[in-house]
């Protein structure tokens, strides 16, 4: 595979309360052999304070990180984290049409930023730049009892004009990626509806309200666990479970996951190597059933050969 | 060369802001000009007499009227000139109300800017020469394209007039979106029944000729004399033989082929008979799913037939037919149900489209007038419509209002009520919009006697909950999320365009909007004439439509072909190319360039090989004058002689 590399932005919350997607996400895309080179001197994205109060400031601080990957001369950026991938985004489109608010913007901004990065996501270039046959190609290891519902959150995918990936309505990068693996991907109603986001601030009872709806119609779906991209709808649906379950009156115990943990677990990474032992709900009885793939491959076989002696069917389907 | 010129106030539209005393004092100076007055309102009949009176006593020659667009009056006052002696076109209008006086606010620069357009006008008409039309013979047929209730309606209007008629269908039955519907608003009368009729007298009248599977294929000429070119698609049924008994449809193996007709409710075979009341009723092959084109073996139609009708071998044929004029019907299309994934359109089962719904209500569809859920056949007690389902979304890039949903939900819900008394059945709906005759009462009635529970918001998203689908949406009257837990969901699915209505416009050099219905002449004043003389227009095509105003504009359409046939010769209109052979060089660069194939070669006695404009065919639209490298060819009235002395006062002087 030819190496590939790509400018990191983890962004602020992969640093600490997320540190276990920063390392899950380290250990694929090395296994993968794409190489990161973290961008040097990074700042806050602009985030959700900034653009709820001054668009220009918000696209200034997304582009002033945005000028730096033009400085280590390089025009992609990735970044797990889909707010920051939209802020980015965001500055990056309008600055590019609006000539005057680019200016507004660069006079904020101490190198001005000349509009030549594209940004997008981990989950972004392992669909679209690696590809799903070169995922499926390092996986090692089978998860026999893991049934996943992907749950892509509000915007990895929209608005589409502004984040041009998969469908708005009905996202299948991570179904493709988890099938890839070798992982059983449940049909999912609410891979894009709201967890609420960062309204667990100050509006908790409806957060927990809209979560629960998302873990409830996971279990609907059949999954005994959550595969998600977003760390924040990870905190609301992880770790806000326990609080969900005082509030609404249910007891959810349902594993949520990066969808990079899952696919490192398949690679053979440990658990701990991948933060998984972090999380509040524990999924340690969801992957201790893992063995290599080999076994998977031989039981699958041996059942195959076990079907085989029933008498063979007329083909025509139709009369 | 004596030059009248007339200013018009236009009541205030003009001399409000344009100082028309000021423009006449400026005209009276201009090289030529004999006369030059202003008048209140020129277009009046006194205003016109003013200028018969101006011609005779100021021994005018040539007349320029500053006023309004020369699309409103060019043609008043052009009469007005030849009534007073002079060739209809020594006049020339110069635009000093939507140029000028209508656009801008400050009165000096306006009435500079008036001043040109008159200096402009008077080079013109200094330069202009007499014209006349000639006459030319018409064919008294008409082609009626789409055998939907428009067309049906057009052919029939033209047929009892005394017109031959050739009706083109596209599909093997006549009837088009109408013979689908189980019911129609607000009359809740059967469709068909009210259909069937017009269907039997389409068939039956011995002025109109009908091709029913086929599609133009080519159409050339002008108004008056169109030679077109019709697809007979093959059918692989000799339809002089087939009676439609319909053994073959019974006996066919293949039951997997796609019903057209039913919107893919249910599957059909591969060799069928539309409907019962299809006209004409014959038998006809989907070579996609027939097993002797697919599997190259089975010909049990072939077989069972009694009359030896199914022929395997049939290829499409081309047959020519001659006409005068050509009335569209080509009606609509919907959008798919997959174009909506949010309502999760084309995932899951039970959210239909309001069409497919309609093939379910309906005694002769696929589950022949029982409501059942298309997932396990179940009868469904909860209905939950969708109105706009992706109509005035700009997001999916269908801003407007598809104009009958409304209309039909409320039918729907009521019939679906009648189906199933123990029914619920929810609309979801941003606007009632039921503004014909009985309209309103017909949707307060399904309010208030059905009990239908209509609610004032949209739908964010449709998702499965076990057997049932959740309908989550805003309650805009409340304040508040709603959340309905429906059996079926019926999507009001968007109007489009037919499937090719863009290359049907373009055979027939008509012009469409942004998406793809055909544009009118006017939008109030001329509804079914086109841009293109000859062309008229009926039914959505133009636009979604209802069957009211699709009926209507069927007789509209019909009128308007009966009135231009009412004479025996079309006046051709002067202003055309014209080839000064003496410089033609005959380099054909116009012949090619011609979008109307109006210019052919002309070999000369000398053997020198020049073009020549066919009067009948050229439109006037100029582009060969541009074209022709040594100005042998010219557009009469728009030569470079008159558009340079126009250039030359505006920028010379």
């Amino acid at each position: 595979m030819a190496e590939k590399e790509y400018v990191y932005f983890p962004g602020c919350s992969l640093e600490a309360s997320a540190i276990e997607y920063d390392l899950s996400v380290r250990k694929v895309l090395g296994a993968l052999g794409v190489k990161l080179i973290e961008l040097d001197d990074w700042s806050c994205c602009g985030s959700t304070p900034a653009h709820s109060v001054d668009h220009g400031f918000a696209a200034a601080v997304a582009a002033r990180n945005l000028a730096l990957v033009e400085k280590m001369g390089h025009s992609t950026l990735i970044t797990p984290c889909p707010a920051c991938l939209s802020a980015f985004k965001k500055a990056h489109l309008r600055m590019e049409k609006d000539k005057d608010f680019q200016k507004e913007v660069n006079s904020l901004l101490d190198e001005p930023y000349q509009g030549g990065v594209t940004a997008k996501s981990v989950l972004q270039i392992i669909y679209e730049d690696i590809g799903i046959k070169a995922v499926a190609e390092k996986v090692k290891i089978d998860l026999p009892d893991l049934q996943v519902a992907p749950y892509y959150g509000c915007i990895i995918n929209r608005p589409p004009a502004v984040m041009e990936f998969d469908d708005p309505e009905n996202p299948v990068a991570m179904d493709r990626l988890m099938e890839a693996v070798g992982i059983k991907v449940c049909d999912f109603a609410f891979k894009v509806e709201c967890c609420g986001a960062a309204f667990g601030v100050t509006k908790r009872k409806m957060v927990n309200e809209l979560s629960a709806k998302v873990l409830a119609m996971a279990l609907e779906a059949g999954a005994n666990c959550l595969v998600v991209t977003c760390q924040l709808c990870h905190q609301n649906l992880d770790l806000r479970q326990e609080q969900i379950n005082r509030t609404m009156g249910t007891s959810f115990n349902l594993p949520v996951l990066f969808f990079t943990q899952v696919i490192g677990l398949t690679y053979g990474f440990s658990p701990q190597e991948l933060g998984i032992d972090k999380h509040n709900i524990n999924a340690e009885p969801l992957i201790k059933s893992r063995r290599p793939v080999e076994e998977r491959i031989k039981e699958e076989e041996e059942k195959a050969k076990a079907k085989k002696p029933k008498p063979k069917k007329a083909e025509e389907e139709e009369s | 060369m004596r030059v009248g010129v007339f200013i018009c106030h236009c009541g205030n539209n003009i001399a409000g802001t344009v100082e028309v005393a000021k423009v006449a004092e400026e005209a009276r100076k201009m090289p030529g000009v004999a006369f030059a007055t202003t008048y209140m309102y020129t277009c009046s009949e006194p205003g016109q007499e003013e200028i018969k009176a101006a011609i005779a006593r100021e021994k005018l020659d040539r007349v320029v009227v500053a006023a309004c667009s020369p699309r409103m009056h060019e043609l008043t006052f052009r009469r007005t000139v030849e009534k007073a002696g002079l060739n209809r076109y020594f006049f020339e209008m110069a635009n000093i109300r939507e140029h000028c006086s209508w656009i801008g606010e400050d009165k000096e620069l306006n009435t500079n800017k008036a001043i040109e357009a008159v200096k402009i006008a008077v080079e013109k008409v200094k330069q202009n020469k007499p014209l006349f039309p000639s006459r030319f013979k018409i064919n008294k047929r008409v082609l009626v394209i789409g055998g939907g209730v428009a067309g049906m309606q057009a052919a029939l209007d033209c047929a009892d007039g005394g017109l031959e008629v050739v009706l083109v269908e596209k599909s093997p039955s006549l009837g088009g979106m109408m013979a689908r519907l189980d019911k129609t608003f607000p009359t809740v009368d059967c469709s068909i029944c009210i259909l069937g009729p017009k269907m039997v007298d389409v068939s039956q009248h011995e002025k109109i000729t009908l091709y029913a599977y086929s599609e133009i294929e080519e159409i050339k000429g002008y108004v008056g004399n169109y030679q077109i070119k019709i697809r007979k698609k093959a059918t692989y049924v000799d339809w002089s033989k087939c009676t439609g008994c319909g053994a073959c449809v019974e006996k066919c193996p293949s039951r997997n082929a796609y019903d057209y007709f039913n919107f893919g409710v249910a599957p059909c075979r591969a060799i069928n008979i539309p409907f019962p009341q299809a006209i004409p009723k014959k038998a006809k092959i989907d070579p996609k799913f027939c097993r002797q084109f697919t599997k190259g073996k089975c010909g049990v139609c072939a077989k069972i037939c009694p009359v030896g009708a199914i022929n395997y071998e049939m290829q499409d044929e081309i047959v020519s037919e001659e006409v005068g004029a050509i009335i569209v019907a080509s009606g609509y299309g919907l959008i798919d149900l997959d174009k909506l994934p949010e309502y999760g359109g084309g995932r899951y089962p039970d959210v239909i489209s309001g069409i497919q719904y309609e093939r379910i209500l309906n005694a002769s569809g696929p589950t022949a007038g029982h409501i059942v859920r298309p997932s396990d056949h179940t009868e469904p007690k909860t209905i939950v419509f969708v109105s706009c389902a992706g109509s005035r979304d700009k997001s999916i890039g269908i801003p407007y209002c598809s104009n009958f949903c409304c209309m039909y939900i409320a039918k729907q819900a009521i019939l679906t009520k009648d189906h199933i008394p123990d029914s619920q059945c929810y609309v979801f709906y941003m606007d009632i919009r039921s503004p014909g005759k009985g309209y309103d009462e017909f949707t307060r009635r399904a309010q208030e006697e059905y009990g239908v529970k209509y609610i004032r918001g949209r739908v964010s998203r449709i998702y499965p909950k076990g057997k049932k689908l959740v309908v989550k949406g805003a309650d805009t009257l409340l304040g508040t999320q709603v959340e309905v837990e429906a059996d079926l969901v019926v999507l009001a699915t968007a109007v489009i365009a037919a499937p090719d209505a863009r290359i049907l416009a373009e055979k027939l050099h008509i012009s469409y909007d942004p998406y793809g219905f055909y544009v009118e002449s006017h939008p109030k004043l001329r509804p079914v004439e086109t841009n293109t003389s000859g062309v008229f227009l009926a039914g959505a095509c133009q636009g979604p439509k209802d069957i009211p105003a699709s009926v209507g504009q069927g007789s509209a359409a019909a009128a308007k072909v009966l009135s231009m046939f009412s004479k025996d010769t079309l006046e051709s209109d002067p202003q055309i190319a014209r080839v000064n052979q003496n410089i033609c060089v005959g380099c054909r660069k116009c012949i090619r360039t011609c979008p109307f194939g109006a210019i052919e070669e002309q070999e000369l006695r000398d053997g020198r090989i020049v073009a020549k404009v066919i009067e009948t065919v050229c439109a006037g639209c100029g582009i060969c004058n541009s074209t022709c490298p040594c100005g042998a060819i010219q557009l009469q009235h728009f030569t470079d002689n008159q558009l340079l002395a126009e250039v030359n006062a505006l920028c010379l002087t």
